[in-house]
Order: structure tokens, then C-alpha cells, then sequence
């Protein structure tokens, strides 16, 4: 029988080995994350220049840039943000101030789970049959962005109604009882308020749309593209499935070019993250509630 | 008055908008379904769905989707039994026993895990892994089940820890100091008091780290040998039902019997993340509580 | 002279879920007058003063039944937008905007449609000289109301409702959170509005009752023990539960 001085030993012996375990495990999980972005710079930094951003891909993309990738994803990023943005709000905008406890608003809001949870490939099929399809756009921007905004919608939607929760019930309540209606108070009282928590949520769901490669397969995305496009119903080149296509399909494909495709991909989508990180910081500050 | 008009209409915009979620998941069941319906005009379910040959090119095409079932699930399982013991001891350590400084940094490492595309880490997986691995456990390829359950495993890290270490953190102070208060150590506390407490978030956790897995697409294309025969182990090549979709959906005729069967398979990915979510959403909501 | 009544309540019940707040009201509110409301936490004071302007109705669980008669309607015809208008309401806890102290103000006469800046600052200089707070904050109407200190931003509270033209202002137990000094400019700012407006005073405070109203009324558990001229009540009250907690056997 072991003294009580002695059980208490063991027990934090016990401790020490156990959270160094876990130590040991949270670094299995964060060498590699270094190790990733380091080995994605050290192979591909070199071949980034300027001519690789702002030039077209010569012979086959073993020569030359990614320009029009560049441009095409920025183009499926601002229509995303169009087509996801009034829509997300609008419908956070109920559930939050409209919806009442009942089935219909239990359905939606298992629906938006079930929104963020489909898979990505099951998006391009939906967004290939009704877009490119039914309603006949053809392999376009409008169906590439109207698919990756249905995807970021739970994003938005989860985003802005945890902003508007976030303004304090005093807000409505001064404004209702000057007489303001409901959307004379959402309007002034509450949305102001929430447009940091909306900017954050919208910039984060942006910089995983640019970084999807299954809903663009088959509603926009082209190999090669001679010009850039003049109309939303105009393929365009993207930079995850340009990373696709010649780290797949593209024999004696130059390592460094490909590196650098990661690389810029990767950093563009490191940049809007940092963005919406710096956005929630700096509102957080100004706050004054 | 004329205030009042325009304010009926944004109101029933925002009412709208409440539906139209509900309205995104339905139809792209329906989408999925209608057109796995074609399929079954002329092929049997039962052949479909316990058929183990997939041959969309042979006369006449079959279309058994065990083997990619079964590439899906050993796929899964590989990447479940890395990522989940792992990202509970992740959580664990960040939530219980990481300084604050330490959390932070670990933090923000999780999140620039989770903001990679797959894209780039079905790249790494092509130019890094799969020759680490064929070299080193001298396989024949590297293009191989255990490639994808890897990097699988990894991408699906930062949904484990961060969803498992708001369920570890939630657990009420007033079980750390009752815990504390009768002498236990903190190892102690957390590993019989706080995990048990915070079980049903981390089983959700764990199911939305599989939904994520599943429905996984780039990576699993690009790295585990598009085989599609039953996987007799995983350090060969094999093929997840993501992966066929989007691998054979540019070979098909749109109309065509292989076109509907690829929809088919789209609807299976459905049905399954859909129960995952359910389960996952039950199980957040009993944390919650 | 008659008082003209310009509420009156008719077997009013209120009830949140299970719970009756108010039992039976029967009551009515004269024009002009200062009327105080006292009695116990939790005896409908606060349900009373939100059933006026229907503000109870925010709360999902909130159920009423019997009338009450605005100026002659029955507010249930009046829409919510013109009740609260008419009827203002001062809370408890001073609730600003995080914006200018003259958006705050500005902020009601802005939701009705007056929006012609030299009209609005008509309004924002009227209202803060009515609230007693016009000298104090005059050069500086551009900073944020929340730097003011506690009795300055009830008074902006107060002159934000002025900003709209009510004809019955509430007050839902204004100073339980100020200084002596701020107490009393607020209780100066609602005698020199006695002359324009009607004006309900809840009060756990007796004595700011007893120097402030004209008449009172004491709540008990959901009922009207007891209403009269304040003098009366303070002194010789009808009911032995009013003389109770007036002199502080409970409460």
C-alpha cells in the first residue's frame, strides 16, 4: 500500500508523462504544417518573378506564367462574393430577427448544416445540371461563381448571424421604443453593428471558394484559355485546377513551374485569410460595447 | 405610407431568403435523384449498389459501386484511426495544458492548416509522399490508399481540434474546481472528469472530421491510383466514389447510362453526409446543453 | 376641473407563460400629471409601464388580455410605430448608442422621416435644453454618448425621447443607478416637463416618490392595493399593506 505522499508522487508523475504525450502529439500535428509551407517555398519561391505572374503559359504550360489562372480565380472570387453575399445576409438576417421557434426555422438551420457539409464534388454535378444545363449558361463564370456561392453560403450565413447575435438586445430595444419598425431597426441599430463580423465571415468563405478545385470542373473551369474572357458566359482558367491539370496530366511538366502554382495559390489564399484576421482584430478594438 | 411599401417588400425578401436554404438542399437532392432514376430505368439497384465491378467502358457497362464504396470507406478509416487519436491529443494539450502564448501560435498554425487548398496537398502528395512512401515501404507505387488516408488524415485535423477543443473548453470551471477541490491532478481531472463531460461534442467532432474525409475529392484523385477494383489492402491502388465522379464525369456523354450512374454515385455521397451531419448536429446539440 | 384621462386600463391581465404579472388592472392616468408607481420588486410595475407601449410583446411568451384606452383608442388599433412614438419610455440602466450624442439623439426624429439637418438640430438643441443637458454637452455633441458619465447619459436618454414629441413619457425606475446630484437634476427635468407632457414615475425609491409625484399608486403582487393623492398615501393610506410597506415593514 503506497503512503499517501507517495500516491500523490506517482499521480504527478503520471501527469508529467501524460502531457508530454500530448505535447509530443500536438507537434506531430504542427511540424508538418511548418514543413509543408517550408518545403512549397523552398521548391517553388525561386520560379515565382514577375514575368511568371503576369504572363500567359506558353508550350504546353512548361513555359511561361500563370496570368490568366491569376485573373480567372479573382474573377470567380468577386462573383462568389456577389451572388453569396445579399443572399447569406438576407437569410441570417431572418433567423436571427424574423425566424420563430418552430419547425420550419429548425429546418432551415439543419439545412445550412447540411449546406456546409456536402461534398464538394456533389456541388459541381448540382452546379453542372441546374447552371450549365437547365438554365443553360454552359460552362461559364456565372455557373462556376452562382456553384461556389451556393458552397459559401453556410459560411456567410453562420458568420452574419453570429455578428447580428453579437449586437446587444438593448440596441433593438432603444430603437423599437422611439418607434422605429422592425427593418428601420435592423437597418440602424443592428446592421451597422455587425458589418465587422459580416466583412470577416464573407472574406474567410472567399478564400476557401478560391481554393476549390471539384465545383469548377465541370461549370467553368478550361485548360487553356488564348484570351482572357469578355463575358460572365465565358470560360476562364483557375489557379486550383490549373495546379490540377499539370501536376496530373501534363507530361515532363517542369517541377519548379508547378511549385509556383502552389505557391501563388497558397499565397492568395493565405493573403485573404490574413485579411479577415487583421479585419477582426482591428473591429474588435474599436468596439465600444 | 410609401415607407411601408418598400419596407413589406424587403421584409418579404428576408423571408424569402429563410427558404431559399431549405430550398438549395432539396433541390440538389432532387437533381441527384432525378437523374440517378435514369439510371435505374435500366439497370437494377441491387446491382448497383452490391454490384463489385465497375466497368462504365465494358459491353455492356456495369455498374457496381462496392469497389468505390469500399475505397471510400477503407480510405476513411485509414485517415479516422491517424487523425482522430491524434486530434483529440491536440485539442487535449491546446485546451488543458498549452501557456496562453503556446495556444495562440498553435492556434493560428491550426487555421493555416485549414486554410490550404486540397489541391496543393494532393500536389505535395504527387511530388513528396507517394514516393516517400513507395521508397521507403517499397511498394510498387506510391499512388496508394495509405498516400490518401495521410494527407486525409491531415486536412481533417483542424475540424477534429477545433470542434473537440470548444467541446473540452465548454465544460463547466465548476467540474475543474470540485475536481481540484478533492486533490485530483490536472492530468487527472481531464482525463476522467472533463473528456467524459465533453464526449458528445467530441464525437461530433469526430463524425464531422469523417463527413469532411469522405467527401474529400482532389486529394484523393490525385494521389490514390484510380483503381477502381475492391481494395485488397491499402497500400495499393484503389478509388473513392468522389474520385470517379470527378475523374469519368468529363469522359461521359451527357444522357448516357455511365452519365446517370455517376449522378447515382453522387446521390449515395449525399445520403451518406447527410446522416453524418445528423448524427454530428444531434451530438452538438446535446454538448450544448 | 376635470383631468382629462388620457390612459386608462379596463381589467388588464398580463402573463408571461404560466406567470400573471398583473391580475386586474383597473386604472387611469391624467393628463399632465406626475404619477409615481410604487411597491415591492416583482409586483407588475415594470410589466405595467411595457404593456403601455407594448413593449411585453418582445418577450415570445408574453399573453394580455383586457384594454388599454390611449387618448381615447384602443392602442391595439394605434400601430406599434405611432404608440411608441407618442408614449416614451426611459429604462432603467441608461442605454446609449455607441455613436455621437447627437446621433442618439438624432436617431428618433431620423426613423420618422426627419432627416433636413438644419430641422434636426432644431430638434437635438430643444431636447437636450428640456432635459437639463444642453449646457453640458453643447460643445461636444460630435463625441461618443458613452463617454458621458451615468446621470449625463440618462438625461441624453431622456432628451432622445423628448426628440421624438411623445405626449406620455415613462420611466421604468430612472435613477436606481445614478449619484444624489444626478438624481436630482433628472427629478428637476421632469418637473420642468410636467408642463407639456404626462409623465409615470416606477419608483423603488419612496421617498423620490413622495418628492417628486401628485399622485401615486402601490402594486402589490400583481394588483392595485391602492391609488391617491401622494400626500395622502405617504400619510394616511387606506390599505394596511400600503402603510406597511410605505413604512418599511416590508419591501
Amino acid at each position: 500500500m503506497l503512503a499517501k505522499g507517495e500516491k500523490m508522487n506517482t499521480a504527478r508523475i503520471r501527469e508529467k508523462v501524460a502531457f508530454t504525450v500530448l505535447g509530443l502529439i500536438t507537434l506531430l500535428v504542427v511540424l508538418p504544417i511548418v514543413l509543408t509551407i517550408v518545403y512549397m517555398i523552398k521548391n517553388g519561391a525561386g520560379a515565382v518573378t514577375w514575368e511568371f505572374l503576369t504572363q500567359s503559359p506558353r508550350n504546353g504550360m512548361k513555359e511561361g506564367g500563370i496570368f490568366p489562372a491569376i485573373v480567372g480565380t479573382i474573377i470567380l472570387i468577386i462573383g462568389t462574393m456577389l451572388f453569396s453575399l445579399p443572399l447569406g445576409i438576407l437569410s441570417a438576417i431572418y433567423l436571427v430577427e424574423y425566424a420563430k421557434d418552430n419547425l420550419f426555422t429548425r429546418l432551415i438551420k439543419l439545412s445550412v448544416v447540411n449546406l456546409s457539409g456536402i461534398p464538394s464534388i456533389v456541388y459541381g454535378l448540382f452546379g453542372f445540371t441546374l447552371f450549365v444545363m437547365v438554365l443553360k449558361f454552359g460552362t461559364s463564370i456565372l455557373a462556376g461563381s452562382l456553384t461556389l456561392a451556393i458552397m459559401s453560403l453556410p459560411v456567410v450565413i453562420t458568420a452574419t448571424k453570429e455578428a447580428l447575435e453579437s449586437v446587444p438586445a438593448s440596441f433593438r430595444e432603444i430603437s423599437l421604443s422611439l418607434g422605429a419598425t422592425k427593418w428601420q431597426t435592423i437597418r440602424y441599430c443592428v446592421l451597422p453593428y455587425s458589418i465587422p463580423g459580416i466583412l470577416t465571415g464573407t472574406v474567410l468563405s472567399l478564400s476557401r471558394a478560391a481554393g476549390e478545385t471539384a465545383p469548377i470542373l465541370f461549370t467553368v473551369a478550361a485548360f487553356y484559355l488564348p484570351r482572357l474572357p469578355r463575358s460572365v458566359f465565358d470560360q476562364v482558367m483557375a489557379l486550383p485546377y490549373h495546379l490540377y491539370v499539370i501536376s496530373t496530366q501534363v507530361p515532363n511538366m517542369p517541377a519548379k513551374l508547378s511549385f509556383a502554382t502552389g505557391l501563388v495559390l497558397i499565397g492568395l489564399v493565405f493573403l485573404m485569410n490574413l485579411v479577415s484576421i487583421i479585419l477582426r482584430a482591428h473591429y474588435r478594438k474599436k468596439r465600444q460595447w | 405610407m410609401a415607407k411601408k411599401v418598400s419596407e413589406y417588400v424587403i421584409e418579404a425578401c428576408i423571408k424569402l431568403s429563410g427558404l431559399v436554404v431549405i430550398i438549395f438542399v432539396v433541390s440538389i437532392f432532387l437533381f441527384l435523384l432525378k437523374d440517378s432514376l435514369s439510371l435505374f430505368g435500366v439497370h437494377s439497384v441491387r446491382d448497383f449498389l452490391f454490384g463489385t465491378r465497375w466497368l462504365p467502358i465494358s459491353e455492356p457497362p456495369k455498374f457496381g459501386v462496392i469497389p468505390l464504396f469500399l475505397g471510400s470507406l477503407y480510405v476513411t478509416l485509414g485517415a479516422i484511426i491517424l487523425c482522430v487519436p491524434v486530434g483529440i491529443g491536440a485539442a487535449m494539450f491546446i485546451a488543458e495544458v498549452a501557456p496562453q502564448y503556446l495556444k495562440n501560435i498553435l492556434k493560428s498554425l491550426i487555421e493555416i492548416l485549414a486554410a490550404i487548398p486540397s489541391v496543393v496537398l494532393g500536389f505535395i502528395g504527387i511530388v513528396w509522399l507517394g514516393p516517400f512512401l513507395r521508397e521507403t515501404l517499397g511498394l510498387k507505387t506510391g499512388m496508394c490508399g495509405l498516400t490518401g488516408s495521410l494527407l486525409l488524415a491531415f486536412m481533417a485535423l483542424p475540424t477534429v481540434i477545433s470542434i473537440s477543443e470548444d467541446a473540452i473548453i465548454s465544460v463547466p470551471k465548476t467540474y475543474r474546481e470540485a475536481a481540484f477541490g478533492l486533490g485530483a491532478t490536472r492530468w487527472q481531472t481531464l482525463w476522467r472528469i472533463i473528456l467524459p463531460a465533453s464526449s458528445s461534442g467530441i464525437i461530433a467532432a469526430v463524425m464531422l472530421g469523417i463527413g469532411r474525409v469522405i467527401g474529400e475529392t482532389m486529394v484523393v484523385m490525385m494521389v490514390t491510383g484510380n483503381s477502381p477494383v475492391i481494395p485488397k489492402s491499402l497500400l495499393l491502388p484503389l478509388r473513392t466514389l468522389t474520385a470517379t465522379v470527378a475523374g469519368e464525369m468529363g469522359e461521359t456523354v451527357s444522357g448516357s447510362e455511365h452519365y446517370f450512374a455517376l449522378f447515382a454515385v453522387g446521390l449515395i455521397l449525399f445520403i451518406i453526409t447527410f446522416i453524418i451531419n445528423l448524427i454530428a448536429d444531434v451530438c452538438l446539440r446535446r454538448a450544448r446543453k | 376641473m376635470v383631468a382629462e384621462v388620457v390612459i386608462k386600463t379596463v381589467s388588464l391581465k398580463c402573463s408571461f407563460a404560466e406567470t400573471t404579472a398583473i391580475k386586474n388592472l383597473n386604472m387611469e392616468v391624467y393628463s399632465n400629471e406626475i404619477l409615481g408607481i410604487i411597491g415591492p420588486a416583482n409586483s407588475g410595475k415594470t410589466t405595467f409601464l411595457r404593456a403601455l407601449n407594448r413593449l411585453n410583446y418582445l418577450n415570445v411568451s408574453y399573453s394580455q388580455t383586457g384594454e388599454i384606452i390611449f387618448e381615447g383608442r384602443d392602442i391595439k388599433q394605434i400601430n406599434d410605430s405611432t404608440l411608441r412614438k407618442k408614449i416614451g419610455i426611459i429604462f432603467a440602466l441608461p442605454q446609449v448608442l455607441p455613436i455621437s450624442i447627437f446621433d442618439n439623439i438624432a436617431y428618433g426624429p431620423k426613423v420618422h422621416g426627419i432627416t433636413k439637418k438644419s430641422v434636426v438640430k432644431g430638434i437635438v438643441e430643444n431636447a437636450l435644453q428640456k432635459a437639463y443637458l444642453w449646457d453640458e454637452v453643447k460643445d461636444r455633441l460630435s463625441t461618443s454618448a458613452t463617454r458621458l458619465s451615468g446621470g449625463q447619459q440618462q438625461r441624453l436618454c431622456i432628451a432622445r425621447t423628448l426628440a421624438v414629441e411623445p405626449d406620455v413619457i415613462l420611466y421604468d425606475e430612472p435613477c436606481s443607478g445614478l449619484d444624489p446630484i444626478s438624481t436630482a437634476k433628472v427629478e428637476d427635468a421632469m418637473r420642468e416637463l410636467k408642463k407639456n407632457y404626462t409623465q409615470i414615475l416606477v419608483t423603488n425609491n419612496t421617498k423620490q416618490a413622495a418628492r417628486v409625484t401628485e399622485r401615486c399608486g402601490f402594486f402589490l403582487m400583481g394588483e392595485l392595493v391602492e391609488i391617491d393623492e401622494t400626500k395622502k398615501l405617504f400619510t394616511n393610506p387606506e390599505d394596511k399593506r400600503t402603510d406597511d410597506y410605505i413604512t418599511g415593514r416590508f419591501g
